[in-house]
């Protein structure tokens, strides 16, 4: 199952060229790019590794492009995506945010439900991916 | 121009659609920035040629590439040896307006570095530390001021090894997203390309600054007295005549940087000049000139009569 979170993730994965634009906007918004990537897909889980820094004073997106191929090269059956820090005065958070990598496949996920006191269900989403351990996940990288 | 019959002739050969030259030229207004240059740049012969030659190349490369006669970008990398105040600095700073007037780098911003903003204090700071400037300049020039003492020979285990190796890599895998150029002192120069011979044959472009002559001192000075509001009144001009020819017999000559200071000098001894008399009124004029007794107080002329 594909997983849809952060922008464009309704729409087919992004080319190389298509993320560049992206960037580059971002960039000229004057937002600070960041590249993190994670093999927990789950949708609550909103902290994921961070590649490197988040890339302040940069003007072009080559620079962005550079450390994301270096980072598919060692997490290429991972997710990663791209988030653009908006330090502005009122705004010091996230604009935008976008998966720009995943794994080859996907696995999806599983409803899980508790029965509680009384007749009463809670009901969680699990991952099947998270079963095996952290680096095996998605068949090994 | 002479650039503009040498295009002519190259273009004959493979003509499959006919190219209005003079409006390409036109159009991308490499004859505006080049006149500039001549304007603002006194003297510095090879070097502006060498930028009318890369400039021609460019504008070539622009139709070509419209006619689908695709080549790979040319190589732009650089290097500018020269001795100290030769205007190294300042050319750079032109090549990238130039470079993103023709469309060849994206953004035109000049990162200017040296050694410590490249090179780490310890084992693996040097590779983050050399990359975040590398990418701050993509889309840009890089330009590495006294790239020599990125290497050092006496310390096998230096950091600069690693940075050099970082460089290379990507102005070879990343060259039309990033020019860098390395500037630095003639002789020191040759050493530095001597022991790292990668990248000599990288750099396609070799320039050399000349120092400059007499007059052409002369005009810089002019040139900066202008900028700055102020002239020289022609006893003043005389003076500095002399000045410049003492000036460059001393040790510890550095062109248009000695030429700047003396002048900041001479404007501190102007304004000592007319604040000893508080009693005068001034007009516009009496601010703005140099007289021959600013010039004249010197100390080089002290010397120059003494020795």
């Amino acid at each position: 199952m594909r997983i849809t979170q952060g922008c464009f993730s309704f729409l087919p994965d992004l080319t190389d060229e298509q993320i560049s634009k992206q960037v580059q906007y971002c960039l000229a918004n004057g937002w600070a790019v960041n590249i993190e990537f994670t093999d927990d897909p789950h949708p609550r889980n909103s902290f994921w590794e961070m590649w490197g820094l988040p890339m302040f004073d940069l003007r072009d997106a080559a620079g962005v492009l550079m450390e994301l191929t270096e980072c598919r090269k060692v997490y290429g059956n991972s997710y990663i995506r791209l988030s653009a820090f908006d330090s502005s005065h009122g705004w010091e958070s996230v604009r935008l945010s976008f998966i720009v990598n995943r794994p080859k496949e996907e696995p999806g996920f599983r409803l899980e439900r508790h029965e509680m006191e009384g007749r009463n269900i809670r009901y969680t989403t699990k991952s099947y991916a998270v079963d095996r351990p952290e680096g095996q996940r998605y068949g090994g990288s | 121009m002479s650039t503009l019959t040498v295009v002519d002739s190259a273009e004959d050969a493979p003509r499959a659609t006919q190219v209005d030259l003079r409006r390409e030229f036109d159009e991308v207004g490499i004859g505006e920035v080049l006149d500039q240059l001549d304007r603002e740049l006194i003297g510095l012969k090879p070097v502006k040629t060498r930028i009318r030659e890369i400039a021609s190349l460019l504008l070539i490369e622009r139709i070509r590439k419209r006619m689908d006669l695709a080549s790979g970008n040319p190589t732009l990398h650089m290097s500018f040896t020269g001795n100290p105040g030769t205007g190294k600095t300042t050319v750079a700073l032109r090549i990238a307006s130039i470079l993103h007037k023709l469309g060849f780098v994206r953004r035109g911003q000049v990162v200017s570095v040296t050694r410590d903003e490249l090179v780490g204090q310890y084992i693996g700071h040097t590779a983050p530390k050399t990359k975040e400037i590398l990418k701050k300049a993509m889309g840009g020039v890089l330009f590495i001021d006294e790239a020599y003492y990125l290497h050092r020979p006496d310390n096998e285990r230096d950091y600069g090894q690693e940075a050099i190796e970082i460089l290379l890599q990507v102005m070879e895998s990343q060259r039309e997203d990033l020019v860098v150029i390395l500037a630095g002192y003639g002789d020191r120069m040759d050493k530095f390309f001597g022991s790292n011979p990668g990248f000599r044959s990288r750099i396609a472009h070799h320039i050399d600054f000349p120092d400059y002559a007499d007059d052409e001192l002369l005009a810089i000075s002019e040139l900066m007295l202008g900028d700055m509001n102020y002239k020289f009144s022609a006893d003043a001009r005389a003076a500095f005549v002399r000045y410049i020819a003492l000036r460059k017999a001393q040790p510890l000559f550095s062109n248009a940087r000695s030429i700047r200071n003396a002048l900041d000098r001479m404007r501190l001894r102007q304004a000592n000049r007319l604040v000893a008399d508080l009693d005068r009124v001034l007009s516009a004029d009496d601010i703005m000139s140099l007289e021959a007794s600013d010039v004249l107080a010197s100390r080089v002329f002290s010397n120059g009569a003494g020795g």
